[in-house]
């Protein structure tokens, strides 16, 4: 395995803990999917795995990425692999790209750094860095400043920079949310040619069930800083297992037209630091025994490669 | 069916120092009827906010008319609006700059009441329409989530009893969970109460859950308008086979969405004759000229394939 964490555990300043044992691998060549609502501490996890997160969280467990324990990294162990080893795409490519500095010297700054080439290598990787994001035009492109493109090229250009120092895994925040349709496919074609061209894994954080079944593998949901679903992508998905997912299923638009109603899950997320005792899930659960409310159950298998953390999950049959 | 809301051949246009005048609608028609709800969806940029605003008289068309119940609507100045469009209520995206920050959620919804009511009972009626406590009338608007929030602003649009809604991407903000409940709320209203609504989204399959009819926007144009069903079944207009295309899907055998090959074209250098042309997978020689509008039934297409069902048909979901 390319990444194993084993129980991260986050806290955020001031003592909110907002990971709770997580436990996720991803492969070699692999495009794994996190999936979750707003809250649900599936981007304290991202960037729990590059060390991004503010000055005074504090993370806990294990978290191993190609031989090397990311916890115990340095400073400068984490510039060895920020960019060379991970590295990531954001949901907003104008905040990630300096407005002030042109496309060829923000994707030609990696390579000089960590790949130690000369400007003139740089420039001609540059160019057909670009050219993989089927950016039109690479020459001028370097010349260009961001605020020049769509948003969609903008992105794009931000994963040729995130690309630029042959990172082995690349961790993808809701790159597509803002994006339209159109161009969101364009994105989701170009990280699985990359995939297949180069080896490239990806870990893909989204709320987009949608988007999850068309790139990812394997799955993880989460609810509340806790995995309680994972799996092979398209069973997860089609067979839900835990019924947060089937609940989630049920909330989106999915049928035929003129159905006119949506099924929204009942009652309201849980608020960092104010989880309730058991499983995270439990108030809002139809399924719910007393059981569920004195001690979060652990992930349990359900099926080939698949785990929920459910007592009701092996028994449940739910379609989306 | 009489429509309550007729856009007739209304154009948009900002003009700006450097680009000149861009016509952000180029030429649009649209009707929304009492209890109908009119799904308009297209691609940022395309222009249907612009159509929102000014279909609600947030902004001047250029050309074309505007109508509601039959009457021109008045762009909003800093005068009163006429008694007879407060019929007309507008939802936002973004619920934290819809509602005053500074003031009482029940102050602020009992503004939109005609005057003479219970206020107080009516705010109340209002709060437990969208399903938020009474108590909710005493708080201010920090003290909600977005999606309590984006109920509130719903609710300050039903108070003085609307005809009509334009719902400008209402549930895009928010969260899955938060999006259904707020969908639900609008969809019931329609029904209960005959309102018509114009319901603005990117999202292409929540538009077609809820939506009677659907307009497709294409840079400034409508491309098709089609009851959704027949639409999405049978896409006649070959960009809203690439939008639909375009959709990922949950599947157990997955396949990666289609892609649309190029870029949106700026509006202030839109194409000659048919504006997705550039982009087309079906362009020909006459497209260089203006397509024309095709009527059949219930649809209406703006293309020049003579039967654009044949080369585009894919085995409906």
């Amino acid at each position: 395995m390319l990444l194993t964490t084993e129980g991260l555990r986050v806290t955020l300043p001031g003592g909110v803990p907002v990971v709770h044992d997580v436990s996720l691998t991803v492969g070699e060549g692999e495009i794994v999917g996190v999936a979750g609502e707003s809250g649900s501490g599936k981007s304290v996890t991202a960037q729990a795995l590059l060390n991004l997160l503010p000055a005074g969280s504090t993370v806990d467990g294990t978290a191993r990425f190609a031989g090397t324990d990311l916890l115990g990294l340095d400073r400068q162990g984490w510039q060895r692999i920020r960019g060379a080893g991970i590295a990531m795409v954001f949901q907003d490519p104008t905040a990630a790209l300096h407005p002030m500095l042109s496309v060829g010297t923000q994707l030609t700054e990696h390579m000089r750094r960590h790949l130690r080439m000369s400007r003139r290598a740089a420039r001609a990787r540059a160019i057909d860095l670009l050219d993989q994001v089927r950016i039109p035009d690479p020459e001028r492109t370097l010349r260009s400043y961001p605020h020049q493109f769509s948003g969609g090229m903008r992105q794009r250009v931000a994963i040729a920079i995130a690309l630029a120092a042959e990172p082995k895994l690349l961790i993808a925040d809701e790159p597509t949310t803002a994006l339209d349709v159109t161009v969101q496919a364009g994105i989701l074609a170009l990280l699985s040619r990359l995939r297949d061209e180069t080896g490239l894994s990806v870990l893909f954080v989204t709320h987009d069930l949608g988007v999850l079944s068309a790139l990812t593998a394997r799955t993880y949901v989460f609810y509340a800083g806790r995995v309680l679903e994972t799996g092979p992508t398209p069973a997860v998905l089609t067979a839900p297992r835990h019924p947060y997912t089937a609940a989630l299923l049920g909330a989106r638009p999915h049928g035929a037209t003129g159905v006119g109603v949506l099924r929204p899950i009942p009652g309201s997320p849980v608020v960092p630091g104010a989880a309730p005792p058991g499983c995270p899930f439990e108030p809002r659960c139809a399924y719910a025994t007393d059981e569920c409310g004195v001690a979060p159950p652990p992930l349990a298998e359900t099926g080939p490669d698949r785990h929920a953390a459910c007592p009701v999950a092996p028994e449940l049959e739910v379609t989306g | 069916m009489t429509a309550l809301l007729a856009i007739a051949d209304v154009s948009v246009e900002y003009r700006s120092r450097e680009r000149g005048a861009v016509r952000a609608v180029a030429g649009v028609s649209l009707d929304v009827a009492a209890g109908e709800i009119v799904g308009l969806v297209g691609e940022s940029g395309c222009g249907k906010s612009s159509l929102a605003r000014a279909a609600a008289g947030l902004t001047a068309p250029a050309d074309g008319t505007i109508s509601y119940a039959g009457r021109p609507v008045t762009p909003v100045g800093w005068r009163r609006r006429p008694a007879a469009e407060v019929g007309l209520q507008m939802v936002f995206q973004n619920p934290y700059a819809s509602l005053n920050p500074r003031r009482r959620i029940g102050a602020q919804l009992a503004d939109g009441l005609p005057a003479g009511v219970d206020r107080r009972g009516r705010v109340a009626e209002l709060l437990d329409l969208v399903g938020m406590p009474t108590g909710a009338a005493d708080r201010y608007p920090h003290e909600f989530s977005g999606g309590q929030r984006q109920r509130l602003a719903i609710a300050r649009a039903l108070a003085p009893a609307p005809r009509l809604i334009i719902a400008d991407e209402p549930v895009t903000a928010l969260d899955a969970s938060s999006a259904a409940q707020i969908v639900n709320l609008l969809v019931d209203l329609v029904r209960d109460t005959g309102t018509g609504l114009l319901f603005i989204s990117h999202d292409l399959a929540l538009v077609r859950q809820i939506a009677d009819r659907t307009a497709v926007m294409y840079l400034g144009r409508i491309a098709e308008v089609a009851p959704t069903a027949e639409l999405w079944g049978s896409p006649r207009h070959p960009y809203t086979r690439a939008l639909i295309d375009a959709v990922p899907r949950i599947s157990a055998e997955p396949v990666l969405p289609a892609v649309l090959a190029g870029e949106v074209p700026d509006p202030a250098n839109a194409p000659t004759g048919c504006r997705f042309r550039p982009r087309c997978p079906y362009a020909m020689d006459d497209c260089v000229a203006d397509p024309p509008v095709r009527v059949a039934g219930a649809r209406t297409v703006a293309c020049w394939l003579p039967d654009p069902t044949d080369p585009l048909r894919k085995d409906a979901e």
